[in-house]
Formats: structure tokens, sequence, C-alpha cells
């Protein structure tokens, strides 16, 4: 019987971790994710998980400490957030092109200066390119679902590419919501045993990551592109498989009242469920908008993206970063450039918000829905509005 | 002079060559001598990692390889803490009867950059907490493979590209970092200095630093013709002169206890070391004078050591 149970999100994290049965933990504190780590190494200490647990000296080395343990055959997981997340930045680029399916949690923070703790996804969007499947949760039963998928899904030997669950700093990881936890049992039935087909072995030496020149270096890109992209379609299977397991279905991205929205917005991760209170109170009004979650960032989901917003006139997309000087928030230009073939008659708004754990309320969603909409019908001078901004 | 520690000799030596001829090093490169020599003294159950250097490439072109061992490259700064991936990876995997139980020798072979500079932090880590690898350092005193750049293994007075000899500069204006005491300072098992042209007494040093539990360093100076400017074949002149002045003390600490293996009555003057070396080429008297002074200080404190804490 599977239970339901009252859990802090980066706890979440590590019972999912600790039900797959991780072989290698890598871990170096930071802010917002330590209580995944703390909670790790009681597992270990307590002999409620056989694992390895490496207490690195950075994060560069956590992540290189996991690439080398994925690499000679263990199912690795680490964790960590802003700061962190940069100083690993090099090793994701190897792991991902080494095709090494390290699991990873990342408590989404902002990035200093100034110096800061709380959430927001300017580190997240600066790993955009570097390979890894990238999942967004909104809520610690998809912070535990999402981690637990991941293995199954980044171990794929179809697959073999490491993946990243996001979740908000504090607002998921230090938040305490009700989790339904599954049985061992289930859990072995979802993720079978991990078996790298290319491990290191003495008995069939090769050489790994070797220097190639121009003449096969975009081959290999253009490959890993590929299969990197062609992930999809085993994140889908293993969602539906998960969903026959465990009662609860994912798609990359969730529509939530959407029939006959003529008005969409388009949101990740936490701040999508005080969305949804603001889409229920318009609704009730009688106001034809809907809301669109993003749940799968790389590979990005364009078909699904496409069939979410197929009867919307405008999507209004929130994002929870600020490209410094670019074209609006990098979900906006990313969903822009993707409808730019299939919806040249769509209208835009960029909103960007929630920047350093910075509280939005559902009314400020209101407001900023009506504002999108203005801006979208009129058009605006400025590349994106700053939700709750003092000027 | 070796005492009763020999196990590699004249007939006691592998034949298999676990590092192929054909690999694209240099004439006369210290490095690729000292990789030979370490992979007889390690065997075919061996893991090697590498980070960015000459070695990161020179054997390793795809689609040719000289590596007949399971071979990675590591990013420059990572090499220890990927090995000790791995190294937990199968310490895990064989307690969870997820493998059978063998020995693996994880072993990095890094380069002074790799290990001095960029990578010091990962490896200062790696030997605290204790890993069951052994960590190769191969001394050729700048970073080569980007065109002789210093690195803070370069030698005072050494003459590099960034570092070069002019008018109102004598090259290299700080002294060698001394990594070997830096790692001895971490109380780890087993440290040993070594050279290529002390073959057997390389091979040992290896081959005990693998079999030795925890954490064990070599730090080898790996003389580099290219980078040090001497015709390709007085490498292991070189590297006999380096002992021989007392430039470079072959030496190990095992468990905390010193013992110089090779001892020698007297110590040749250094300028026998430094002359025949484009790179000290431009050194004036006064120069050489205080090198020799530094290493007669320096050989004097290690003298000390050894008395102190003998083996």
């Amino acid at each position: 019987m599977s239970k339901r149970i009252a859990l802090e999100g980066s706890f979440a994290v590590s019972e999912a971790a600790r039900m797959a049965d991780v072989d290698v933990i890598a871990a170096y504190p930071i802010t917002p994710q330590t209580h995944i780590i703390e909670r790790l190494a009681d597992y270990v200490a307590n002999g409620e998980l056989k694992a390895s647990y490496i207490p690195v000296e950075s994060e560069h080395s956590a992540m290189s400490a996991c690439y080398g343990a994925s690499a000679a055959g263990a199912r690795t997981f680490t964790a960590t957030a802003s700061q962190g997340f940069f100083l690993m930045h090099e090793v994701l680029h190897w792991v991902s092109a080494m095709r090494q399916p390290v699991i990873m949690a990342v408590c989404n923070r902002a990035v200093a200066p100034p110096a800061n703790i709380w959430g927001d996804y300017s580190d997240a969007m600066t790993a955009r390119d570097t390979g890894w499947i990238q999942l967004f949760a909104a809520n610690n039963q998809e912070v535990f679902d999402f981690v637990l998928s991941s293995f199954r899904i980044g171990e794929d030997p179809r697959v073999l590419l490491p993946v990243m669950v996001h979740l908000d700093g504090f607002s998921l990881s230090h938040v305490i919501e009700p989790v339904i936890l599954p049985e061992q049992e289930e859990v072995n039935r979802f993720l079978p045993p991990y078996q790298h087909p290319y491990a290191i072995d003495p008995d069939n030496p090769m050489s790994y990551s070797m220097v190639m020149g121009p003449d096969i270096y975009s081959e290999i890109k253009k490959a890993q592109d590929v299969t990197l992209r062609e992930s999809k379609e085993i994140i889908l299977q293993a969602w539906k498989e998960f969903g026959d397991i465990f009662g609860r279905y994912y798609s990359p991205i969730e529509s939530y009242k959407t029939e006959g929205a003529k008005t969409l917005l388009m949101s990740t991760g936490c701040l999508s469920e005080t969305a949804k209170v603001a889409i229920d109170r318009k609704r009730d009004k009688g106001e034809d908008v809907g809301l669109i979650i993003l749940h799968l960032w790389r590979p990005f989901p364009f078909e699904e993206l496409y069939q979410a917003i197929k009867d919307a006139e405008t999507l209004v997309v929130f994002d929870r970063c600020i490209s410094l000087g670019g074209p609006g928030g990098p979900i906006i230009s990313e969903v822009k450039s993707a409808l730019f073939d299939k919806r040249k008659d769509i209208k835009f708004a960029g909103l960007i918000g929630g920047l350093c754990g910075r509280n939005l309320s559902v009314e400020q969603f209101e407001d900023a829905l009506d504002k999108g909409r203005e801006i979208a019908e009129k058009g605006s001078e400025e590349v994106f509005e700053t939700i709750g901004i003092r000027e | 002079m070796q005492g009763e520690l020999i196990k590699f000799g004249k007939n006691l030596v592998a034949k298999d060559e676990l590092l192929t001829p054909g690999h694209r090093a240099c004439q006369g490169c210290g490095s690729g001598l000292a990789i030979r020599l370490s992979l007889k003294a390690l065997g075919k159950d061996t893991i090697v990692g590498i980070p960015a250097g000459c070695w990161a490439g020179v054997g390793s072109m795809y689609p040719d390889t000289a590596w007949r061992i399971p071979w990675m490259q590591t990013l420059f700064e990572n090499a220890a803490a990927q090995m000790s991936g791995i190294e937990s990876a199968y310490r895990i995997l064989m307690d969870k009867g997820k493998m059978p139980e063998r020995k693996i020798n994880c072993v990095a072979i890094a380069g002074d950059g790799a290990t001095n500079d960029i990578g010091v932090a990962a490896l200062s880590g790696v030997l605290e907490r204790g890993h069951d690898i052994l960590y190769i350092c191969l001394d050729n005193e700048a970073y080569m493979n980007t065109g002789i750049q210093r690195s803070s293994a370069t030698p005072y007075g050494a003459s590099t590209t960034t570092t070069p000899a002019g008018k109102v500069s004598a090259g290299q204006a700080t002294w060698k970092k001394n990594m070997i005491e830096v790692v001895a300072a971490h109380n780890i098992p087993y440290v040993a200095s070594a050279c290529p042209s002390y073959p057997f007494d390389l091979m040992n040093k290896i081959k005990k630093g693998a079999e030795i539990k925890g954490p064990a360093y070599v730090h080898v100076l790996a003389p580099c013709p290219t980078g040090w400017r001497f015709p390709p074949e007085l490498t292991i002149e070189i590297g006999r002169l380096a002992v021989e002045t007392g430039v470079f003390p072959i030496y190990e600490v095992e468990n905390g206890r010193y013992k110089l293996n090779i001892d020698r009555p007297s110590l040749k003057p250094v300028e026998e070391y430094l002359k025949p070396q484009g790179r000290f080429r431009h050194l004036s008297d006064t120069d050489i004078e205080m090198i020799q002074k530094r290493v007669n200080e320096e050989y004097n404190k290690l003298k000390t050591k050894i008395a102190c804490f003998a083996a």
C-alpha cells in the first residue's frame, strides 16, 4: 500500500533517491539544497540506503565524482543550487556528452550578486544547452515522481543521458506538502536495475573522450542532439508506465482549464500552483482564460506546445528569470521561436516576476494576466513586463 | 641503493606494452617513458584517468588509441575527483554484490599544471577523504601541451613563454612549489618522488602505491626535451643530473616515515644540470649561485626530516 504523508520537497527528493537504491552520492552543501544531502547521509548512516556517500570538497568535484561513478556502472545522484550549479557547469557538458545518466536535483536559486539564497530560475536557465534532460516540478508530489522517473528515463539504454529535476528553492525545497509514497515493490516494478552498456571494464578496455577534430566533431554533436530529441518518446513511455503503476500521469506540458480559452498563461514550477487559483477566479468571473504548465524543458516539447495552444489567440508567458539585455525571459523567447512557423497569428506578452523568492499573490497573477492581454492587444515599448516592480 | 624493496629488475619486467608504440609524443618524452614503465608495474587491471595536458591527446587521437587499458580523459582540474568516483563506485558495487570482488587500480596521471595549480583542491580533497587511488604527477615543470607556459612547478630562473628571460627578467621569478611535501602534509599512507632515469625505482614505487590501501601519490620528474630545450637523446642523462645535483631528490614517505632511495655521498654542482638546458641558458653566475644555495638548503631540510622521521 502506498502511503500519503506530509513531506518537505527536499525530503521527497531524498526519498526518491533512496527508493531508487542509488549506489553513489557525491554531495557538497549549498542552500537551499542541503536538506536533500543531509537526509541521504542519514539514510546511509542508518543503513537504510547502501550507498557510497562522497562528501566532496566542491560542486565541481561533486559532478566529477558522479561522472566517474556513473562511468564505472553505478547509479549516481547529486543535488545543488545556484552558485554550486555554476561551478558544476563545465562538468555538466562532459556528463551529457559522455552519455552518463547522472541524476541531479536542483533547488533553483537566484544568482549573486546581490548575495542571496532565494528562489528563481536564473541558475537553471544557464544550463539550457548542456545536453541534459530537464524537468520542472510544480509541487512536492511531482518532485518525488520526477526524481524517481528520472532514473528510469536517463538510464534507458536508448537514452543514456543525465537528467536534472528542478524544484523551486524554499517554495518547494522547504515547504511541507502531502506526498503519496509508493511501496518499494512498486518502485522495483517501475525501475529496473541499472546496467550501463558501456561501463568501464578492464576486461574490455576502451578509450573514453578521445581527441576528435573538425572531421568528426559535428557528427558527434548531431548524434547527441538526435538522442536528446528522441528521448522525448521514451519520457512519454516512462510516464505512461509510471501512471499505470502509480496512478499519476504526467505530460511535458500540463493543461489546466484550457477548454475554450482564448488567452493562455504559460508558467513553470511552483508558481504555477498560484497561477491555477488566479485562473479559477477568472473562470468564475466568466473570462476565457486557461493555464499551461511547462514540465519538460529539454528536450523542448514542440508538438505538445503546439497542441496545447492550438485554440488560443493570446499567450502570456511567465518567466522566473531575466535574460539581461535579451529578448525577454528565456522561456518566452524559446516559445516564440518554436511557434514562429506554425502560429504567426498568435499574440504574445512576456511577464517576468518572482525573482529571488519574491512572492507573487493570486491577485498579482490576475492583474498580470489582464496586463498581458492588454500588451498582446496594443503592443508595448517594453520587451517584457516585470510583475510588481518599483520603478 | 634501492635496498630490499626491489621488485622489478632486468628480468622481472613484463614484456607486454600496455602503452603501445606509435603515439604522438615528442622524441625523448620523459612522461611517455614514465607512463610506459608505470603501466608495466600496474598491469592490465588498471583504469587510467588523464586530464588536459600532453597525454590527454598524444595517445588518444581518434580513431587511434595507444592505451590497452581503460583510459579516460578527465577535465583539467578534476582527475582526482573523477577517479574517486570510479573507486567509490567499484567499492559499493562489490559491497552490494553487483560486481565480483577484484582489485582494480584506479590511477590518475596528471601533469604539474593539473596537479599543482588547477587541480590542487580536487587532489587535496581526494587525499583527505582517503580514497584508494594512485595519483601520479608527471612533472615537466610547465604547461608544455599549450606551449611551455609557466606553472607553479616551474623552477626559478627557467625561461618559459609566459616568464621569458629578457633584458630585465631572469625568467621564472619564484621557487618551485614543493608538491611532494604539500601532499605529505595530508598524512596519506604513501608519497614518493621518482624519475624515469631510475626505472626500477619508479616501477617499484608505482607498484607499492597501487598496492597500499588508501591514497598514494608518486611525483615523477619527467624531463621534456621540447620545453626544457635539450636534445632528445639526453632525457635520461638530464633526469640523472637532476637527482645527482640534489635538485630533485628521490625519496619516499611511507606512513610518515622518510627514506632517501637514492643517496649519494656528495652532490654534483647544480651548474651541471642547468648548463645543458636551453631554458636556463641566460642565467648569470649570480643566479646559478643563488640556485645552488637554495638547492643546498632544501636538500639539507630533507636530510633533517629523514634523520628525524626515518623509516
